[in-house]
């Protein structure tokens, strides 16, 4: 134990900056809202129903874009990590 | 009266090494914990003097062996740090300990400030590891396999409050309210119903009402009677029932309600009989009914839902804000609260931006529907893994966040702030500070008391056993004026 924390002293970067991390880098993205539910429609059956259908098209491009990213960000080898994901009883 | 509101967390991380065979937990925390060094000389304790975690709140004392490493050991282990925080190991993982906090909208900040600074270690652990191996950390609470890890609340009581009564009314409160703190799981584990996803990680392992154990049959209420303060005034709730929770939203609730429910039990005022008949099965119970239609049955014969339950404690709660002064924060949190109630009768998926298992169910709903997927998927166990997942471009809770579709109460700028400071009306606050201006000097450090060493001189031990004296409106001025911790102890005695 003590060999590595020795190792750790020769090589030390600064650890503490954490707000010029990627934390910040990654709010320059575009931001979405999707919030389910929403305005109450007080128009004929027929606008209503136009608009539900364009709402379920617009919450479905959303879910397609959402599915994407995380095609993009899902680890490979899942069954291979999951299988080796043990982790010793804690509190 | 109630006392104000003190509280804080405790998260233990999961922790992995992908491609690395020799992987051990214990040896890999060490690793972690000290790559992230506020502390250039790296020599100061935590003061296990100071601990006594065999008490229990019933009025005894448990036989067995309180753990004391010896000093290198110690040193290894323990990081406390400038924003007042403890960062150390326990047993096998990783564990975050938030300063105290008076208010839940610090306790996010200052939660979320700890996934931060774990993840900056986890980075620098990684350049010292082997070519090829890969640390990685989750705030999760279960491997899916059978073994828990924990997600601990603290909140500071009145002594005077009785234990029993604090148990009476908690139970079915805890029993419940996962429907708006879970952190959502795929299956189950640890001998529980089979089911696809359920609301909580935690609820399967709870085996008993109430004892002192944390690690085998757990208990819904904790009765560890370790105050780290005036014991003659205060008790320290130590709640083992929680979830470790991603969304801000989520923490906010799960602490905001928390806190302002043992409000109401200091001031008697819960009066409603919701004693459940079976608490242990009905924790399961509520946690493996996404649809959130099951009754439990109650003691008195009677038959309700989660949703029924919460939204009794939500009116006694509502009832006790019009007839008490409430601060603005606990205001926030109860029209929160409200919303929340709202969709959760009408249909809990409209949550899927506050509340953690929402979100995460409504994620892996998607992904099945669309690859054509079921939930025995290792994809689909992936994800809700990742889900957890510190690092900030690979974890799907911060992709969620990074696309505008969750939530928020505080802003990076905050939680970055609530990394490298103490909050202002604590005695974290001294705490904090003392290990920012006197590293040199600073011997050991517990939640109660810090102690200098000077030279061949005896070490000498300040006690902070009020947790809001030594906030900064308490110490700035004293600490302003002296330039050491000998002047500041000379201050002191002065």
């Amino acid at each position: 134990m003590a060999k590595f924390i020795k190792s750790l002293e020769r090589r030390r970067s600064d650890a503490a900056d954490i707000s010029s991390s990627i934390w910040m880098a990654a709010s320059g993205e575009q931001k979405k809202k999707s919030k389910g539910g929403g305005e109450e429609s007080s128009d004929s059956t027929e606008e209503g129903g136009q608009k539900m259908a364009k709402k379920g098209e617009e919450l479905k491009e959303d879910m397609d874009s959402l599915m994407e990213e995380i095609d993009s960000v899902l680890e490979e080898n899942a069954e291979e990590f999951v299988k080796n994901y043990v982790q010793r009883g804690g509190q | 009266m109630a006392i104000p509101t003190v509280m804080g967390t405790e998260i233990e991380f999961g922790i992995i090494v992908k491609n690395d065979p020799d992987f051990d937990p214990i040896s890999s925390c060490v690793l972690l914990v000290n790559a992230y060094r506020e502390d250039p000389e790296g020599r100061i304790l935590w003061d296990y003097d100071q601990e006594n975690p065999l008490a229990d709140a019933r009025g005894f004392q448990v036989d067995g062996e309180k753990y004391t490493p010896n000093q290198q050991e110690n040193i290894a282990r323990n990081k406390t740090l400038i924003n007042g925080a403890r960062y150390y190991v326990d047993h096998a993982h990783p564990e975050y300990s938030s300063p105290e906090v008076t208010n839940a909208r610090d306790l996010v900040a200052h939660e979320k400030a700890g996934e931060r600074i774990l993840e900056v270690s986890r980075r620098e652990a990684n350049l010292l590891l082997p070519e090829g191996a890969l640390m990685l950390l989750h705030k999760n609470n279960s491997d899916r396999k059978g073994n828990s890890y924990g997600c601990h609340e603290n909140y500071l009581m009145d002594r005077r409050t009785s234990f029993k009564r604090i148990v009476e009314n908690l139970l079915p409160f805890f029993v419940t309210r996962q429907i708006y703190c879970g952190a959502g799981k795929v299956g189950s584990e640890n001998r529980s119903h089979p089911c696809d996803f359920q609301i909580s990680q935690r609820a399967d392992f709870f085996e008993t009402e109430v004892a002192l154990d944390t690690m085998v049959k757990r208990p819904i209420i904790n009765t560890r009677d370790e105050p780290h303060a005036d014991r003659e005034k205060y008790r320290r709730l130590h709640m083992i029932v929680g979830d470790s929770n991603m969304s801000e939203y989520t923490i906010y609730l799960r602490n905001g309600v928390t806190a302002l429910i043992l409000s109401m039990i200091e001031d008697g005022a819960i009066d409603r009989d919701l004693a459940l008949s079976n608490p242990v099965r009905s924790i399961k119970e509520v946690s493996h009914d996404s649809n959130l239609k099951k009754e439990i049955l109650l003691d008195n014969g009677k038959r309700m839902t989660a949703v029924q339950i919460q939204s009794e404690f939500l009116e006694m709660a509502l009832t006790y804000a019009a007839r008490n002064p409430i601060d603005p924060c606990t205001q926030d949190v109860l029209e929160k609260w409200q919303h929340v109630m709202t969709c959760l009768r009408e249909d809990p998926m409209d949550l899927a931006r506050e509340i953690d298992w929402v979100a995460k169910k409504q994620l892996l709903e998607g992904f099945i529907e669309r690859k054509g997927a079921d939930w025995e998927d290792s994809r689909v166990q992936m994800l809700d893994l990742q889900y957890h997942d510190t690092r900030p471009d690979k974890g799907l809770y911060y992709m969620l966040e990074r696309q505008g579709r969750v939530e928020r109460i505080c802003s990076d700028e905050e939680i970055n702030a609530a990394a490298h400071n103490p909050p202002d009306d604590t005695r974290a606050f001294f705490r904090g500070e003392c290990l920012r201006r006197y590293p040199g000097e600073v011997f050991g450090v517990n939640w109660d008391s810090i102690s200098f060493a000077q030279g061949e001189d005896p070490v000498r031990r300040i006690m902070m056993s009020e947790p809001l004296k030594g906030s900064r409106v308490h110490v700035e001025e004293l600490l302003n004026r002296s330039e050491s911790a000998t002047e500041l102890l000379e201050n002191l005695e002065s």
